[in-house]
């Protein structure tokens, strides 16, 4: 585990919106291959962190590496070949309303890659095969399903072959009968070796794939550890009081 | 050259001007009303001529408006503080100021200035018909950049958002992905702007274009009809405003994002 490399840095991110300060020196490690999780309350600040790692959100203060190259949020070329580099996947999946899936997939292949369409084309394609959608590449975002437009949105993070995937609450905006296929997406993805970085309120899911839970609250990381570990030291643990809650609500949770 | 290819257009059309022959109605006894009536009616392809020119007008103008108001939106919605406060200022001059006065401060004022420099004389820039694309045109940006603003700022942020985090710059982004969809979602409220255009393009007729109304009040001076002209001429307006809504409604169906539901008819 020590002479895998690391993928993504974040030292002592802080970020004040509003006037509130969201994430107070927040700080991770990703390595090749691994999936973080991020748990916790609504508010916590999983999203704003997510957001500032890609610099959607610029931090306030701290550091964001990858590749070991540190990103200079001032510097557009920096910034440009950070996010080429980090899929995004949203809660709300963003897709392009005006385009359709496979030209969801495309169209940054073609403006930012400058593939030419044919290439960019056929890669679209492949990306739609692998989250299960080649027989929808025709239909617009309206036409489609919420666990259908998530996995377009997987696609079209995958196209742009990104070194880590950060995914914000990719779940939480369905229908509990689509949530199934996109997990099923993000399992192929963790199995297939892909980097990750994932909110979510799924636990029982997530504790199966991740390598570590970091549980945030109040702009902070204040447990973390290998999934089995944290859920098991008990009730007085404040990460194990949450998932209890969760569970009581959902009425399910397991390993 | 303005003048050059619209009048050549005009020379085309079965409506080209002909010599008005009010000699050739004949009859001693017709009286005085049938006579004036008569060469009203002769007049007809004359008026109808000033269509080419009304269109030339509007179509110049809604070019204008769109080449100046789609930058003049995204500036107010994307740019830096001194862009926004100019793109303000611009759009309370040219809202502010009545085209009438516009029209006379354009033509007699500064592009009879413009006109002096050498190097834009191709442009022509000297006669009524450009003065009056211009005035007509840079009103309608106005108007026009907030129809956009409207509908960039009617956009989910998290459009911005997903193309930032592609990798795209804000200049892609703008135009691959917030624009497409802005501009359509514009073209009911655009639709409003050519029927607004197609009336003021009347006022053309004080620095002398030769629009439909231009000709309406100079036949109405030699036969004294100016009701059944003045009646004629809305009729005209009347029909080119339902033709333009129709094609516009058309271009709006054809363009429309499949499955993003916008109900409503004209």
């Amino acid at each position: 585990m020590q002479n895998e490399s690391v993928v993504l840095r974040v030292e002592n991110v802080v970020k004040h919106l509003g006037g509130q300060r969201i994430l107070d020196e927040v700080s991770l490690t990703v390595k090749k291959g691994r999936l973080k999780v991020l748990i916790g309350p609504s508010g916590a600040g999983k999203s704003t962190l997510l957001q500032c790692i890609n610099f959607l959100l610029p931090p306030d203060e701290g550091k964001v590496f990858l590749d070991g190259r540190e990103i200079n949020g001032k510097s557009k070329k920096d910034l440009l070949w950070l996010r080429q580099r980090v899929g995004m996947i949203f809660q709300d999946f963003n897709l392009f309303d005006h385009l359709t899936a496979m030209e969801n997939v495309r169209v940054a292949l073609i403006k930012v890659k400058k593939m030419d369409k044919r290439t960019a084309t056929h890669r679209a394609m492949e990306e739609l095969a692998r989250v299960g959608l080649a027989d929808k590449p025709g239909l617009y975002p309206a036409q489609l399903s919420g666990g259908q437009k998530q996995r377009v949105s997987v696609a079209r993070a995958l196209a742009m072959d990104p070194a880590v995937m950060l995914l914000d609450e990719p779940t939480s905006a369905l229908d509990p009968e689509l949530i199934g296929e996109v997990l099923a997406v993000i399992r192929d993805l963790a199995d297939a070796g892909m980097t990750m970085i994932m909110a979510t309120h799924q636990i029982g899911f997530s504790s199966s794939l991740a390598d570590e839970f970091l549980f945030m609250e109040k702009g902070r990381i204040i447990e973390r550890g290998a999934p089995s570990e944290l859920l098991a030291r008990g009730s007085c643990s404040r990460t194990m009081a949450f998932c209890a809650k969760l569970s009581e609500l959902s009425g399910e949770m397991g390993g | 050259m303005w003048t050059g290819a619209f009048g050549a257009v005009a020379c085309l059309t079965p409506f080209t001007e002909k010599p008005r022959p009010c000699d050739a109605a004949p009859g001693k006894h017709m009286d005085g009303m049938l006579k004036a009536l008569t060469a009203s009616w002769e007049a007809l392809p004359y008026i109808l001529g000033g269509i080419w020119w009304t269109l030339g007008l509007i179509i110049g103008a809604m070019a204008v408006g769109l080449a100046f108001g789609v930058p003049l939106a995204v500036g107010q919605v994307y740019g830096r503080r001194p862009v926004r406060r100019l793109v303000s200022l611009y759009v309370w001059l040219f809202r502010g100021v009545p085209i009438l006065v516009q029209l006379y401060l354009f033509y007699f004022g500064i592009l009879a200035y413009l006109s002096r420099i050498p190097a834009l004389s191709f442009l022509h820039l000297d006669s009524a018909f450009a003065a009056a694309v211009l005035v007509l045109g840079l009103t309608s940006a106005a108007y026009q950049s907030q129809i956009f603003r409207g509908a960039i700022q009617s956009l989910p942020e998290g459009q911005l958002k997903a193309a930032r985090a592609l990798g795209m710059t804000d200049a892609t982004a703008i135009t691959a992905i917030i624009l497409p969809q802005a501009l359509r979602l514009s073209i009911p409220a655009w639709s409003n702007e050519y029927s607004i255009l197609l009336k003021d393009s009347a006022l053309a007729f004080v620095i002398g274009v030769l629009e439909i109304m231009s000709r309406t009040r100079s036949v109405a001076a030699t036969t004294h009809q100016p009701l059944p002209l003045s009646i004629l001429a809305g009729l005209i307006f009347f029909a080119l405003t339902w033709a333009g809504l129709k094609a516009l409604k058309t271009l709006e169906g054809k363009v429309r994002m499949e499955g993003y539901s916008h109900q409503g008819s004209l």
